[in-house]
């Protein structure tokens, strides 16, 4: 008899080797969080740095207060699927802020974020469908596609001629043609060249999916992403996105204006078949998307500390992630050994950022993720500066040294 | 299509697979029909994705992700890049 985990064991090998090197950098326990950019962790006080936390409002008053509000209303769970038992005013009451902040007149709340995406993506495309995906897409999505059943075409990361090139070779196919892209990447931070792809979809026509976890409440003059930021909203079929990184909560949403959008619910697995989102989760959602609403200062904040963080790191000599700002800053390293040390050694410092390796990071990247907050203040931001100058530039200039 | 110039075609594209193979190939091992590109050159799922898009490119075809995951060996692969490229030639 095969033992099951057998295949695992190339993964408990290299684990052992970042092991042998330090502290678990893909398990990290926050013993007490603080603020939005504070936690405890190894019994210390620690700038959290790899948060997705953009608005910096999961301590904020209104959104505790609603929180627990509705755990003392509506209970801890829902016990059900939203077309069961697990609908409550307080979904609805989501979707239809959601659909207004959002400028959409259809929008439905998923359980998690990776379940939006399973849930449209299945949703929207079958079998005789074809889906074409950017090569850099979140696990999600590549995961959403492969329940969908669709015939699935990766194209070039944010190449819209490969993805003409592909559209063209299948012409002729039967069924319908969706594309999904990112509005910000979420290893490297940049942004999809919306208009580029926009210009594809007049030549050859499909439907246009932008997923913009990482986006919204970041882009745009209304901070509905990267389609509200470049003007292209219209252009844009259907948009996924989460509560666990802008709204500081767990769920996700999809939203359209197709006249069919809430067959969805009828039709999408993912959304048929899972628990609704918990009450509190639901209200401390519907809080901080008025909160967002209400402060576009949040927003000013965000795009002024990554500014600050980018400089910070090219004065430094750092090689990034990509050219462009965005509130995902990271910092290229040269091999996993190295990145596992220099993690560590920011850790011990007194800085989180996020560790990311292949294959979770396109083109064989090493990666120390930061993600920058809106709660973040200039000192902070100058404090992790500070830090990857004393340990990540000193490893790059030794290097250097040793060449 | 005679057997002899089906083989010889597809000795052809196999060689052109080793070549596109090459630099994904870390560990520099030897490349048969039977080699199994993920387990054999010890490449992660991404990077065998990333080595069908220069397939594609080099023989102007779609190599669709749900055939990749049923494709395993270079013996596999050279089937689903000659079925394709006969697909193209009939258009």
């Amino acid at each position: 008899m095969t033992d099951l985990f057998e295949k695992h064991k190339g993964i408990v090998e290299r684990f052992q080797r970042m092991m042998a090197m330090g502290s678990n950098a893909v398990g990290v326990a926050n013993d007490r969080v603080l603020s939005p950019t504070r936690a405890i962790i190894n019994g210390r006080e620690t700038i959290l740095a790899g948060t997705n936390n953009y608005m910096g409002i999961t301590f904020d008053k209104e959104c505790i207060e609603a929180g627990q509000r509705a755990l003392a209303e509506f209970g801890t769970g829902t016990t059900g699927s939203r077309i069961a038992n697990g609908t409550y005013s307080l979904h609805v009451e989501l979707e239809k802020n959601l659909a207004e902040f959002l400028n959409r007149r259809h929008c439905i709340v998923f359980t998690t974020g990776y379940q939006a995406n399973l849930g449209m993506l299945a949703g929207l495309a079958g079998p005789k469908d074809t889906i074409f995906l950017d090569a850099d897409s979140h696990s999600s999505i590549y995961d959403g596609c492969t329940l969908s059943g669709a015939k699935l075409v990766r194209f070039r990361h944010n190449d819209a001629g490969d993805l003409a090139r592909r559209l063209a070779r299948l012409e002729g196919d039967e069924g319908g043609r969706l594309v999904v892209l990112e509005g910000i990447y979420s290893m490297l931070g940049d942004r999809a060249p919306l208009n580029e792809f926009v210009d594809v979809k007049k030549q050859y026509g499909f439907q246009l999916l932008v997923d913009e976890a990482h986006s919204f409440g970041v882009l745009g003059p209304n901070g509905r992403g990267l389609a509200d930021e470049m003007g292209l909203e219209e252009e844009v079929d259907f948009i996924v996105g989460t509560f666990s990184k802008s709204i500081g909560a767990i769920g996700g949403f999809g939203a359209g204006n197709h006249h069919m959008f809430d067959t969805l619910r009828y039709a999408s697995r993912p959304y048929m078949f899972t628990a609704s989102p918990s009450p509190s989760a639901v209200a401390t959602a519907n809080a901080a998307l008025r909160r967002l609403k209400a402060e576009p200062e949040r927003r000013v904040r965000i795009t002024r500390n990554s500014q600050r963080l980018f400089d910070g790191f090219k004065a430094l000599g750092l090689e990034l992630g990509c050219d462009r700002v965005s509130p995902v800053i990271a910092v290229r390293c040269p091999d996993e050994t190295s990145t596992v040390i220099m993690w560590n050694a920011l850790l011990a410092a007194g800085v989180y950022v996020n560790f990311a390796v292949p294959p979770g990071t396109p083109g064989k990247a090493c990666l120390l993720r930061c993600s920058v907050s809106a709660a973040h203040t200039e000192a902070d931001i100058d404090r992790i500066i500070g830090l990857f100058g004393q340990v990540v530039a000193v490893q790059e200039r030794q290097k250097a040294v040793a060449v | 299509m005679t057997d002899e110039t089906g083989s010889a075609k597809r000795t052809e594209i196999f060689n052109s697979l080793c070549k596109l193979l090459m630099p994904f190939n870390y560990s520099g091992i030897e490349l048969k029909p039977e080699t199994d590109i993920s387990a054999d050159l010890s490449i992660d799922s991404v990077t065998v994705m990333d080595f069908v898009m220069e397939v594609e490119d080099h023989f102007d075809i779609e190599i669709p992700l749900n055939i990749l995951s049923e494709t395993r060996t270079m013996k596999d692969l050279v089937k689903v890049v000659e079925e394709a490229v006969e697909r193209r030639e009939l258009v």
